[in-house]
């Protein structure tokens, strides 16, 4: 980045003569990884108090009673297609065709919001049975972990417009590739984390 | 969260931040189709008869599948940032595990100690 | 107006919330309100508003969000401060039928508020704001990682403290404890507003928090000047990366499981009713697993305060520098092990008690370690008996102390007769008031000369300290005492009139302490007035040892002309014995970020939705949250977020200083 090189006499070095700035945006990418994993331990206590919560059902409905997994498999489906083509977004954004990265950028928003809607739809049908997140403790914890991870798709999907919005408008420039990098880490993250849903509530649920 | 909405400005590369390969997302996708279809599988149609199994297999193939998504699409390597990322991968999972273990280990305790069931009360003199 | 606009508009605020029957909040309301004007007139008298605006509250640069963190906590000290004091108050007094001087509705919110304040808007700004302004001073950088998000940190922090004070005129504050268990936090138990001004001002403070200590592990990790290893960082900024990294990895618990409480009053989930399969213990399990490592987070900071001081005072390189490096991060790892063991009594049965205080007394051995490390620096050093030298020895007597009683508590058995008594108050207050306060006085009285380029005045500095030390050992060793007769905490009336004198010793102390603290504010003025005969123009007042002291006194705005390279992990008293000429010439333009006014924007928003959830308000929380959210993303959409410091600037700025070392000589 710049010269060590100082005095003739080659004396002890004490200072740059070149101004070192650190690049801008070289530590978004840590920063951001560590506010995930901190995000991470905000789901751990959701799972914790899942874990510790689920099996309290107060004689109200089971998990076997309400959950599809047909459902779920169809929703699990569309978030990893959404993984995949996020992707596919980050391929293109990498060989600079923006038109292409906005196009996978759209497919990836279907999915995302393919997949809010089957959850609300699935919501709703709970409610509208009676399984509401105040009827148990196992249901309070299910809304409320189930429907945080919604809450960050929602999320995923604001920001992805944004982005969408701000490289129609100035292009794939560095800062625009580095938040699509951030955002795909997001997305990804999320993925994960719906691993953990769908293992942890909704299959070992019905096998409870 | 506003955690995305700092720092924009001309850069100078990312430190090895990878973004992945055409056929690192395809193997990566493939072995999450795999890894999510079979346990859906064991569990919809019952085919292990013993549940505790089932469970523990599930969670086995969850944790399978976390790997893949870190290494295959998340782009997780030893090196990334200097190790950093994985450093606070490990320390972050280090603490779920503790979390969750903890607070279940401690809340199992406590609900065997103060809240004896209804068989156990039976026995009691 | 009819009586549904009304309630649609006011939710559930009327003018009944309003505290008007209690003569002691009116009369504070008074004070508060004529000093407010008074301070607002005389800003606007002065014109000092815009000079505030551009100069401060938009400010990016580390060093003055530093400061002003330092002055957030110094005036919610005095809020925190008058709280103790009047707890202490009643309790002297409400003997022999006496109902003391406040009821019961008053004195639960007190005690509340004075946990609350103190933890989390007094010794929080406090650590935040030293590690803002040290730490990238010690490495060597221009700034934090990311300045605008500091700024955003800040101002949420602000937007908590803001919201905890307006509890105390606007409706009330939580009468839960500071920590708030269900059921009694819960809607059945707490229906009025006292439990969601705690909540929303925590959640509010908390992203401040969780996103500064994101950003300072980074600006550690990423911006450390050139040559400087990980194991040549100094210790106050290796305590800082473990103070952090258990920042982000602590307080999200908080915010979940305040998330989870709110759900229970707002929505009426069950997780933590007594119905439905809740389970309040699930509560108190998991605020603990924020509730231990913040406890680290309050005192590993100040431990690298007072190895920073220890060496610099004692003249010699640190003793056992790696171990102590090793210490604070077995410290950081060990601190989620020990959670349980302040619900012993909870009923975990034996082998989960055992479990935890075993942990517990493990993590006494690295502390135990520090405290040698320290010892063994002072050993045959040429100790000079300096303000921030005294806090530290005063540091280490009490501290010591602290720790054993800690120890102490860690016994499962011993820990169920002295639960929630007296005993365990003056534990945590020893190691609080022993450890982290006396570690900010030190910090604050050694690096102020580098913040404002003049010393602090030591006569009244040294009346503070001993109304301190003095005041702290008045008023909290009749509490063990009374601890160990079995007298619990937040009790408002005694039945047993022989333990009034104990109450009374404790009152004296808190009256020792009120002028430790008079005197501190003292200091403060008489410094200022007098800054003229403390000046330094060295930069370096000590005989400093790590990289802060090597650039002039207050900093410039970039911090350092030239980018340092270190070789050393005592850097500056390296660059002293190997000759370090200043450079004179040869100034480049450096890259820094510029202001904005988003993060106020973006606070005053959030107190908003905060201040509509807690009334129920919900146009106000709907309206300030779309605001909130429309002004991050519009704020995304400004690329355009740094400029050039021209080099004449440079020139000038280090050539200011070149004359005035030279006239100096």
């Amino acid at each position: 980045m710049a010269s060590t090189a100082t005095t003739a006499d080659a004396g002890p070095v004490f200072h740059l003569e070149e101004e070192h700035a650190h690049a801008e945006g070289s530590s978004t990418m840590l920063g951001f990884w560590l506010y995930l994993m901190s995000d991470c331990l905000i789901f751990a206590m959701l799972f914790a108090a899942f874990g510790v919560l689920g099996g309290n059902y107060a004689a109200g409905p089971a998990p076997k009673d309400l959950f599809d997994l047909g459902l779920v498999a169809v929703n699990t489906t569309m978030l990893l297609l959404s993984s995949i083509t996020y992707g596919f977004a980050m391929l293109t954004m990498v060989k600079g065709r923006v038109g292409a990265t906005q196009a996978w950028l759209g497919v990836t928003m279907l999915f995302g919001l393919a997949f809010l809607s089957i959850e609300l739809y699935e919501f709703a049908h709970m409610i509208h049975e009676g399984a509401t997140p105040q009827r148990s403790a196992f249901l309070s914890s299910f809304f409320t972990l189930v429907g945080t991870h919604g809450l960050h798709v929602t999320f995923g999907i604001v920001w992805m417009v944004t982005l969408m919005i701000q490289v129609a408008r100035y292009g794939l420039i560095e800062a625009n590739r580095r938040r699509l990098m951030c955002l795909s880490m997001f997305w990804h993250f999320l993925d994960v984390v719906w691993i953990g849903v769908f293992t942890f509530v909704y299959l070992m649920g019905t096998l409870r | 969260m506003s955690a995305h909405d700092h720092a924009d400005h001309a850069d100078h590369g990312h430190g090895g931040a990878a973004h992945g390969s055409l056929k690192g997302y395809l193997i990566g996708f493939f072995l999450s189709v795999i890894l999510t279809a079979i346990p859906f599988w064991l569990v919809m149609d019952g085919v292990i008869d013993n549940k505790q199994a089932t469970a523990v297999i599930i969670m086995a193939f969850a944790a399978v599948q976390i790997i893949v998504h870190m290494i295959f699409f998340l782009h997780m390597t030893p090196a990334s940032e200097g190790g950093w990322s994985m450093l606070a991968l490990i320390f972050t999972v280090i603490l779920v595990v503790i979390v969750l273990s903890g607070s279940l280990w401690v809340m199992y305790h406590l609900n065997a100690n103060m809240m004896p069931g209804l068989h156990e009360m039976q026995q009691m003199p | 107006m009819s009586e549904t606009l009304t309630k649609f508009i006011f939710g559930r605020l009327t003018l009944d919330s309003l505290p008007l029957h209690e003569p002691i909040v009116v009369g504070t309301f008074i004070v508060v309100a004529l000093g407010g004007l008074a301070l607002l007139g005389a800003i606007t008298y002065f014109k000092l508003w815009g000079y505030l605006w551009r100069e401060w509250f938009t400010s990016v640069d580390h060093k003055k969000i530093g400061i002003m963190y330092m002055v957030l906590g110094l005036v919610m000290l005095l809020r925190g401060f008058s709280d103790a004091i009047m707890m202490r108050l009643q309790q002297a007094i409400a003997f022999n039928g006496s109902e003391g001087y406040l009821n019961a509705h008053h004195y639960d919110q007190i005690f509340t508020a004075h946990g609350v304040i103190m933890i989390f808007f007094v010794a929080m700004p406090f650590v935040t704001g030293l590690m803002n302004f040290v730490v990238p001073l010690q490495i060597g950088a221009r700034d934090v990682s990311f300045p605008f998000l500091n700024n955003f940190s800040f101002w949420m922090t602000v937007g908590g403290a803001i919201l905890v004070m307006a509890s105390l005129f606007v409706g009330e504050f939580a009468r839960t404890g500071w920590l708030a268990y269900p059921p009694l936090s819960g809607i059945g138990y707490s229906p009025d507003v006292g439990v969601d001004y705690y909540i929303w001002a925590l959640q509010v403070a908390g992203v401040g928090t969780t996103l500064s200590g994101i950003n300072l592990i980074c600006t550690i990790i990423k911006m450390r000047a050139p040559g400087m290893t990980m194991m040549r960082m100094p210790v106050f900024t290796w305590t800082s990366l473990c103070t952090n990294v258990l920042i982000v990895a602590s307080f999200p618990v908080l915010t979940a499981v305040l998330t989870l409480l709110a759900l229970d009053r707002y929505v009426g989930t069950n997780f933590f009713t007594n119905d439905f399969g809740g389970n309040p213990m699930m509560y108190v399990n998991l605020i603990w697993i924020w509730g231990h490592p913040e406890v680290y987070i309050l005192i590993l900071p100040l431990f690298g305060v007072f190895s920073e001081v220890t060496a610099t005072f004692s003249g010699k390189r640190l003793f056992g520098y790696t171990s102590m490096v090793y210490a604070t991060v077995v410290i950081t790892i060990l601190s989620y092990l020990v959670w349980l063991h302040h619900f012993f009594t909870m009923g975990s049965g034996a082998s989960v008690n055992s479990f935890f205080g075993i942990t517990t007394m493990i993590i006494s051995i690295p502390t135990g370690a520090k405290i040698f490390n320290w010892l063994f620096t002072m050993y045959r050093g040429r100790i000079r008996f300096e303000l921030p030298m005294m806090w530290t020895v005063a540091f280490m007597l009490t501290f010591t102390v602290g720790g054993m009683t800690g120890v102490l508590l860690a016994v499962p058995p011993a820990d169920f007769v002295l639960h929630n008594s007296l005993f365990l108050i003056a534990h945590f207050h020893n190691v609080i008031i022993g450890g982290v306060l006396f570690g900010l006085f030190a910090g604050i009285a050694y690096w102020w000369p580098k913040a404002f380029g003049f010393k602090l005045d030591p006569f009244w500095g040294k009346v503070s300290f001993w109304c301190w030390v003095l005041g702290f050992w008045f008023a909290f060793m009749p509490l063990y005492i009374l601890g160990l007769m079995g007298v619990t905490r937040r009790m408002r009336v005694f039945d047993d009139p022989s333990l009034q004198i104990w109450f009374v010793i404790a009152a004296f102390g808190a009256v020792l302490i009120a002028c430790g603290i008079a005197a501190f504010l003292v200091q403060i003025y008489v410094s200022i007035r007098k800054r003229a005969e403390l000046v330094d123009v060295t930069g370096d007042p000590w005989d400093g040892r790590t990289l802060e002291w090597s650039t002039s006194s207050p900093p410039p705005a970039y911090n350092f002309a030239f980018t340092p390279v270190i070789r050393d992990n005592d850097a500056w008293w390296d660059m002293k014995k190997a000759g370090y000429k200043r450079p004179l010439a040869g100034y480049k333009p450096i890259h820094m970020p510029s202001n904005t006014g988003t993060g106020v924007i973006l606070a005053v928003f959030s107190v908003a939705l905060g201040f509509g959830l807690i009334w129920y308000m919900w146009w106000l929380a709907a309206l300030s949250f779309v605001c909130l959210i429309a002004t991050a993303i519009g704020h995304t959409f400004n690329y355009h977020r740094d400029f050039d410091i021209p080099a004449a600037e440079v020139t000038q700025t280090e050539e200011a200083r070149t004359k005035l070392l030279a006239a100096q000589g």
